[in-house]
């Protein structure tokens, strides 16, 4: 009766529960259809953030081969004239027109602006912050994304000169 | 009224790590009618086929926060979800996502406890010490209803971890505090009885704090309470960044002769 001395009670006590993390980790992230709009917004930002990064990275590469001369430049610029280049670009316009606009948008609501106040909450309980004034902001930001690479596709690969 | 019964495959997630048995899915075939919750199939199963079924719960109305899990893919409260409002003939159940598993669905809530207690989840005020209470002159503070309101809905969170598993932030970062506590920091912050706004800004104004959070929604998304904890957040961001003006008066005390 009462508690046992340590070494006769060797079955799993509280420190020795066997876990596992649980954690969803990377592959959590790689999935934003879960949650709704936001969720979107989040992902889209930081892949387009990442993908502008890189972009800008080369880009600063490619303007600097000028100073070797016009040769070296002429060959550079070479590389966007093909249709894998012009398919980049593409992407290059739709993410960097994304990333400005929702970007803009993400700096009013991550400062508590847009997002609605607290209140007395009822059934069904929908979030004030997920209200669609702020979520029209992501739309916003697609179509204009759409727009400026629909725009840019009719300038690269169309009549548009 | 439809009493109409429906049968319904129930597929849960078993595993028990101290016995080395590999996780996998057991199957129940569970009759169930319009107002049937996942819980009370699942304690269906375990009540009249499995009785070793791991699950944890205890108020049955979406109170305790102790039943959390994943079904059919999002956090939920399997005492507030509704079998007919899933719409599927298979329901699926996983222990939360984000929190370490201990047996079958019940998941382990110490670390997220921890990250709740560290922001200091209690009024703190230097004007009232805590021996006044014992002296017996302290009766309570004056707080108007729409002072309560600023607050009010944070208080409503049952620490059912539903937010915690949605993060995207959470997912890859184990120091940072969560949706939960966050908005909890913003809780006390908007209360008029606080004056600790200083000393919790410090706690979550750091490398793995609040600026880890970037609005992904998704804790809002699943709260089954209305806390909104994203909206906590970001109006807490306000705060630190200074675009909010604080404008809060500290509530006095309402004396006994009053
Ligand atoms: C005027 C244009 C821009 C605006 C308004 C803008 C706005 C923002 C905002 C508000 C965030 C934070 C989002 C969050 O909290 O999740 C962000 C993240 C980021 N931005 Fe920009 N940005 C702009 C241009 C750029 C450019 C040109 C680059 C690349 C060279 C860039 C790269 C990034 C990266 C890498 C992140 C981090 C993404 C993350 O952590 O999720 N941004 N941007
Ligand atoms: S904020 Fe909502 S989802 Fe998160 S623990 Fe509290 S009640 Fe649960
Ligand atoms: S059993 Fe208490 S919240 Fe579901």
């Amino acid at each position: 009766m009462g508690i046992k001395p340590n070494s006769e009670n060797n079955s799993s006590t509280g420190d020795d529960i066997r876990l596992k993390s649980g954690r969803e980790g990377l592959m959590g992230w790689l999935n934003p259809t879960r949650y709704g709009w936001e969720r979107v917004s989040y992902w889209l930002q930081r892949l387009t953030g990442v993908g502008l990064l890189i972009y800008f990275i080369g880009h600063i590469y490619e303007t600097s081969s000028l100073v070797n001369g016009i040769n070296a430049w002429n060959s550079m610029l070479e590389l966007t004239q093909t249709t894998g280049g012009h398919i980049f670009l593409l992407l290059v316009i739709g993410a960097s027109t994304f990333h400005t606009v929702n970007g803009l948008r993400l700096i009013f609501t991550e400062s508590g602006i847009g997002i609605g106040r607290p209140g007395r909450p009822d059934y069904p309980y929908d979030a004030t912050s997920l209200n669609y004034k702020q979520k029209s902001g992501i739309w916003v930001a697609l179509l204009l994304a759409t727009i400026a690479m629909l725009y840019g596709g009719m300038v690269m690969f169309g009549d548009v000169t | 009224m439809s009493e109409e019964t429906n049968k319904i495959k129930l597929k849960v997630y078993r595993t028990n790590y101290n016995k080395e048995e590999s996780p996998h899915y057991d199957e129940f075939d569970v009759s169930v009618k319009r107002w049937t919750t996942v819980l009370d199939a699942l304690l269906d199963a375990k009540s009249y086929s499995d009785s070793s079924l791991g699950i944890r719960y205890s108020c049955r109305m979406a109170s305790c926060g102790s039943c959390g899990m994943k079904i059919n893919g999002r956090p939920r409260l399997a005492c507030y979800t509704k079998i007919s409002e899933l719409n599927d003939q298979t329901i699926v159940c996983d222990p939360l996502p984000n929190f370490p598993r201990i047996r079958d669905l019940v998941t382990d809530f110490t670390e997220f406890f921890a990250h709740h207690k560290k922001i200091e989840p209690y009024i703190h005020n230097e004007k009232v010490p805590i021996d006044v209470a014992k002296k017996d002159d302290l009766v309570e503070f004056k707080q108007t209803p729409e002072d309560v309101d600023k607050y009010l809905q944070f208080s409503y969170c049952i620490k059912c971890g539903l937010c915690y598993s949605a993060c995207p932030t959470v997912a890859t970062d184990t120091k940072f505090p969560g949706p939960q506590a966050l908005s909890q920091a913003y809780r006390y912050t908007a209360d008029n009885r606080d004056s600790g706004e200083s000393t919790r800004f410090n706690i979550v104004d750091e490398r793995h704090g609040i600026w880890r959070c970037h609005f992904a929604g998704s804790c809002s998304n699943v709260c089954p309470k209305g806390v909104d904890p994203a909206l906590g957040i970001q109006l807490l961001k306000g705060h630190l960044i200074g675009i909010t003006k604080n404008d809060k008066k500290i509530a006095t005390l309402r004396s006994k002769e009053e």
